[in-house]
């Protein structure tokens, strides 16, 4: 069994190829990205050691972003279930509602440095893309945001946000016109532009660089946790299980990446993948429903495909969790034991919308209602000195038409 | 000593004065059974055949050649259609070189090893791989070296100096360089001057190796890069089966007509 070594960074724990494991991430890219690739990799190992950089970043983390988030617990919530306590790292908090502010401030903090004028994203659910966008006006960048097509329908409200920022969206057509295409034309245009144009990835996912990159910036989350949890029990409690949902897990990673040296029975963590329709073939698990291991976007996973390689369509409820392969850290998590992954289908994460808000001031996205959804579903077998503790990673305003549509209302 | 059929194709070329024409068609488009038809109407111009073998999220492709190869899969092309294509076609034009071209993640699902002994039973020549770069590449090249099947190692603009050597040294007979910082079929944005001025540092490091330029070829620049060694034509003739589909008329004849004017271009 491949083991996860204690004391290091799990964004550092990779080989000299870029494998995790052995076998996750790398770099399968094509010649013309080597170089930028590699200039980005010295660029940021050099930024990540310099104090005038992190300083830098912690003040726009700070005063821009707004750390820390709320930490809070769901007295309603976990009195009605009756079980282990329920309480949120409430991340929508960060400005625009979303964690994905981290990584798009550093993507533009790093896009500076490298004297780029152009940066261009991929988004799903609309947020990396959203938060891109007003980073890069923040930093004064020209921004281009790749989205497709039944993306854009979907979740019109962050569309909007983003061209209010300046931000030009690029609308993908090909394949199942959603965040996997999003990826690959992103790519495609920074092989065509990679002279004056910085690529921000928007998850974990990507060639290894990419990978590293998103997973410092959202670590900012788990940073702050820690803070809070000495803070709100005196120490770190004996039961605690951080549940987060998982797309390209960049989230999940943010909200764990503190913890992973702790013994899985005093701190468990559980990803929850997009289960899809529950009548659905179809869905974006790859870690839980049994992907075997491909390359997509540059890096090695668990990957939804056939067995010629062909990349599989998905289908989700939830926008941002909507795609077919995932992080190389949580394929190396996953098969070192240390994470546990499931899957809610959209009903399941529908109905944990609808509860959560029926009972506290909070209003998740249908991302983070899958992690809800498995909250809701082991907290009343569980005792109230257990943790549960769900990172809150996303604000619903983008989801009103889908929940109106869904539930009746917004 | 004896020629692999791929240097023996630039030899031949070089002969007349010319460089070698290589196209590039994806397997399966429009139909399979066109796609082989087209490979053996145009094989007499063309002096190498890259056939693509299409997957459905290529990250290194413009446009044509992704119309092309959803076309081709929506048409329910597999690899097994693939290699049974380069069979046929192998069958009648046995000394024309195919090389095959893809994404890594079709081969690892395949098997290495299956991969590369399919190859050499079908009478594949070459192998380019778009996602799997140099130093990455070394094993698998070596074990396509050890069946005798050339891997072509890819340069583009972005390639360093060092880089470069590192890569014409350990690269087999074949050299394959990206004119420009550019998806595939992208429109020519730098001068062919600049283009060549790349292409001979190459040449320089080791004037032996057969070094092709592609990507943004067509029957309009083609003939002001014909001093490099070979040039390799293939969004042009993607685009130009899907326009044959679009009007409903015949993508054999069209390619064919197409090639011959390439071919005229750089005589």
């Amino acid at each position: 069994m491949i083991k996860i070594k204690k004391k290091i960074p799990l964004i550092d724990q990779h080989d000299n190829n870029g494998f995790w494991g052995g076998k996750f991430g790398g770099n399968f890219i094509p010649e013309t990205l080597k170089r930028p690739v590699e200039d980005l990799e010295v660029l940021f190992s050099k930024l990540r050691n310099s104090k005038n950089f992190l300083k830098e970043r912690d003040k726009y983390f700070k005063n821009w972003v707004g750390s820390p988030t709320r930490f809070v617990k769901l007295d309603k919530l976990t009195n009605h279930l009756n079980g282990a306590q329920i309480w949120a790292k409430v991340v929508s908090d960060a400005n625009g509602g979303a964690h994905k502010i981290y990584n798009a401030t550093v993507h533009c903090l790093i896009a500076k440095k490298a004297g780029k004028k152009f940066i261009v994203g991929d988004t799903g659910a609309g947020y990396a893309g959203k938060m891109l966008s007003m980073a890069a006006k923040k930093f004064g960048l020209k921004c281009k945001i790749f989205m497709g097509a039944k993306d854009i329908k979907r979740q019109k409200p962050n569309c909007d946000a983003m061209k209010k920022n300046g931000a030009e969206i690029v609308p993908v057509y090909t394949g199942s016109q959603t965040l996997v295409d999003a990826v690959s034309e992103c790519m495609r245009h920074w092989v065509s532009n990679c002279d004056t144009t910085h690529m921000c990835v928007g998850s974990t996912v990507g060639p290894n660089i990419f990978v590293k990159i998103c997973g410092w910036s959202t670590s900012q989350i788990s940073r702050e946790l820690k803070i809070q949890l000495k803070y709100e029990f005196k120490k770190i409690p004996k039961k605690i299980k951080l549940i987060n949902c998982v797309g390209g897990g960049s989230s999940a990673y943010g909200f764990w990446s503190e913890f992973i040296d702790y013994n899985k029975n005093h701190i468990e963590l559980i990803g929850v993948e997009a289960g899809g329709p529950k009548k659905s073939k179809l869905h974006a698990a790859p870690l839980s429903k049994g992907a075997s291991i491909g390359i997509l976007h540059g890096a090695a996973s668990y990957v939804c495909q056939n067995k010629e390689g062909q990349i599989n369509e998905t289908e989700s409820v939830s926008a941002g969790l909507d795609y077919p392969g995932v992080s190389p850290m949580h394929c190396f998590l996953k098969d070192s034991k240390r994470a546990r992954y499931t899957f809610a289908t959209d009903e399941e994460a529908l109905k944990a919308y609808k509860l959560v808000t029926k009972y506290e001031k909070l209003n998740p996205s249908l991302e983070p209602c899958h992690a809800f959804a498995e909250a809701i579903k082991i907290a009343p077998k569980l005792k109230n000195d257990t943790i549960i503790i769900v990172n809150s990673c996303g604000d619903a305003k983008k989801d009103r038409d889908i929940l109106k549509e869904r539930l009746g209302k917004i | 000593m004896n020629l692999s059929p791929i240097s023996l194709a630039f030899k031949n070329a070089k002969k007349e004065k010319r460089p070698a024409l290589l196209t590039y068609t994806v397997a399966g488009d429009n139909t399979k059974k066109k796609s082989l038809k087209i490979l053996e109407s145009i094989s007499k111009d063309v002096d190498i055949c890259e056939v693509g073998f299409p997957h459905n999220t290529p990250i290194a492709d413009g446009g044509q050649i992704q119309t092309s190869s959803y076309r081709a899969l929506k048409n329910g092309i597999k690899i097994n259609d693939v290699f049974h294509i380069v069979k046929k076609f192998k069958k009648s034009k046995k000394s024309k070189p195919v090389i095959l071209m893809g994404y890594y993640n079709m081969i690892l699902q395949y098997g290495e090893k299956k991969f590369i002994l399919k190859c050499k039973k079908v009478g594949v020549d070459g192998i380019i791989v778009v996602d799997l770069p140099y130093p990455e590449n070394k094993k698998f090249a070596k074990k396509c070296r050890k069946k005798s099947i050339e891997f072509v190692q890819l340069i583009s603009p972005t390639t360093s100096k060092t880089r470069m050597k590192k890569i014409v040294k350990d690269s087999h007979k074949m050299i394959y360089y990206i004119s420009m910082l550019s998806t595939t079929g992208g429109k020519l944005k730098i001068s062919s001057k600049e283009i060549l001025k790349n292409y001979k540092k190459i040449k320089k490091i080791n004037k032996n190796k057969n070094c092709v330029i592609g990507f943004g070829i067509t029957e309009k620049t083609i003939s002001e890069l014909k001093s490099a060694d070979g040039l390799v034509v293939g969004s042009a003739i993607c685009g130009e089966i899907t326009k044959s589909v679009n009007r409903r008329q015949n993508p054999v004849t069209n390619v064919v007509k197409m090639v011959k004017k390439l071919k005229r271009k750089i005589l």
